[in-house]
């Protein structure tokens, strides 16, 4: 299997007492999709907001285990590095409603205080929003806020907004959940583009959105994780019962 | 809105006579004497509502943004409830808590003194408007922040209070326009100048108590100067009402 770039080890999440995440141990391999596939409520959010530490910022959160970046314990580094690095898309687009489409994309420069020059700024804003297949659509409205735009260009802007700080990983939480069909497709075939460039997480309750993106999947319930492996293989012959139950419609 | 617009009416119909250009530029002239203005008092008043303001809108706000931030802490659950009682709180008081505590040690009346009671009458609705207003912007535009990797005091500054940013201006706005009409706690406390001052140290006039003061006078001349007076300041709390008005509107944020 590819190298591992992100490493979960017996990693468990707390809300005060509450155990949601239990013992994952998970390695995302780098450049491909790994989707976090499992009925809602399963603690698949709640696993990825562990990957870039947004899960402490609940008061009465707690984690046990690692996660390694690389080979680095993220859990022994500065979390505003760590973020940096590990970006992450909402389930609802939430571009900041204050700041034009320009500011919203090199808004993680803007908002940490560094300063760029002209003819950075406009290489990033355009370099994030081709990636983010959203250049075209906004190109003569940079200035505009980025509230004007439809749910689906909103959603592209905010990954245009995560993949201008250049991070490694690129979390998704369930980002089609809040759009039609349509910008759904969209965004899926962008996922399918962003590989080259960075490894994806993508956190969905539906299955037929993990079978046309993702390269691995897990498949997690209750807080474990019962398999994990490649895409063709979980699909058509899971080892687990429960997964097949799952695939299968039995719940979920 | 028939009240208002009796009180509006009648203030006006009754002020707009002795208001000139003079009116605005002049201080007062001893009884008898033609002529002579509000100047002293509205530069008073103007000293008055920026020494409230100084300590009291970046307090406020910086209150208001912990109150929705730590909701559910004992700090602001104590926070809270002290802020709604110094609302309630009569100006009167304030004053006489102002003349206690300011005026006695520092050995006489002052703008000062007058200008933090005021503050302290301001603190309450400042805090309130923006914790309001701050429980209304979204916690996903924070999350947005913090995964980008901005630190949590520059998702405050930054983000979050730039969202909040007409509402909060509404409750620093409609503070002032309270304070600027607020009689009782000066009396005490700036007490009243007739003549022009811009030391802070020393007492001024302002608009409220010399409307106060001409207005319990026997000389009819002095009452004209308070149907003046009374128009000037009525003029500028709508002024500032409209501004908010307008402030809303245009700097409204979409979620």
């Amino acid at each position: 299997m590819e190298s591992a770039v992100l490493k979960a080890v017996d990693l468990s999440a707390y809300y005060g007492d509450n155990l949601v995440v239990k013992r994952v141990n998970l390695s995302v391999p780098e450049g491909k999709i790994t989707a976090i596939m499992g009925p809602s409520g399963c603690g698949k959010s709640t696993l990825i907001r562990c990957f870039n530490r947004m899960h402490e910022l609940t008061p009465v959160a707690k984690i046990d285990g690692k996660v390694f970046l690389r080979d680095e314990d993220i859990y022994q580094m500065n979390p505003i590095t760590v973020r940096t690095r590990i970006g992450m898309v909402f389930q609802r687009p939430n571009p900041f409603p204050m700041m034009t489409i320009w500011d919203n994309v090199i808004a993680g420069y803007k908002l940490n205080g560094v300063k760029l020059s002209r003819s950075e700024s406009s290489e990033i804003v355009e370099a994030s929003l081709q990636k983010a297949a959203l250049w075209d659509e906004v190109k003569d409205h940079l200035r505009r806020r980025g509230t004007f735009l439809s749910g689906g260009q909103q959603q592209r802007l905010c990954i245009a907004r995560a993949l201008a700080v250049k991070p490694d990983i690129l979390l998704f939480d369930e980002p089609t959940s809040a759009l039609d069909p349509k910008a759904t497709a969209h965004i899926e075939e962008l996922m399918t583009q962003l590989k080259k460039a960075v490894t994806l997480v993508l956190v969905t309750h539906n299955i037929a959105q993990a079978g046309r993106v993702s390269d691995f999947i897990a498949f997690l319930y209750v807080g474990e994780l019962i398999e994990f492996g490649p895409k063709g293989q979980l699909l058509t012959t899971p080892k687990d019962k429960k997964t097949e139950e799952f695939l299968a419609g039995k719940f979920g | 809105m028939i009240p208002l617009l009796l009180i509006v009416f009648y203030i006006i119909t009754n002020g707009i006579s002795s208001l000139s250009w003079t009116f605005l530029t002049e201080i007062p002239t001893p009884v008898g004497e033609k002529g002579g203005g509000i100047a002293n008092a509205m530069v008073g008043s103007f000293l008055l509502v920026i020494i409230a303001g100084i300590p009291s809108i970046p307090l406020g706000i910086a209150a208001g943004v912990y109150l929705s931030e730590h909701k559910k802490s004992k700090l602001a659950y104590w926070g809270r409830l002290a802020t709604e009682v110094l609302q309630g709180t009569p100006s009167i008081v304030i004053g006489i808590m102002a003349y206690l505590w300011l005026v006695v040690p520092m050995g006489g009346f002052s703008a000062l003194s007058g200008g933090i009671a005021l503050g302290i009458m301001m603190l309450p609705m400042i805090i309130r408007t923006t914790e309001e207003t701050l429980n209304l912007v979204p916690d996903s535009l924070k999350e947005a922040s913090l995964a980008l990797g901005v630190p949590y005091y520059r998702t405050i500054l930054r983000v979050i209070l730039p969202a909040g940013l007409s509402g909060i201006m509404t409750g620093v706005l409609i503070s002032v326009a309270r304070i600027a009409g607020e009689t009782a706690p000066l009396l005490f406390t700036a007490l009243g100048n007739a003549f022009m001052n811009w030391n802070i140290m020393k007492p001024v006039n302002s608009l409220p108590v010399l409307i106060y003061n001409y207005a319990t006078s026997p000389y009819p001349e002095w009452h004209r100067v308070a149907w003046g007076a009374s128009c000037v300041l009525v003029v500028f709390v709508l002024t500032l009402n409209l501004v908010v008005r307008i402030i809303t509107r245009r700097w409204k944020v979409q979620f």
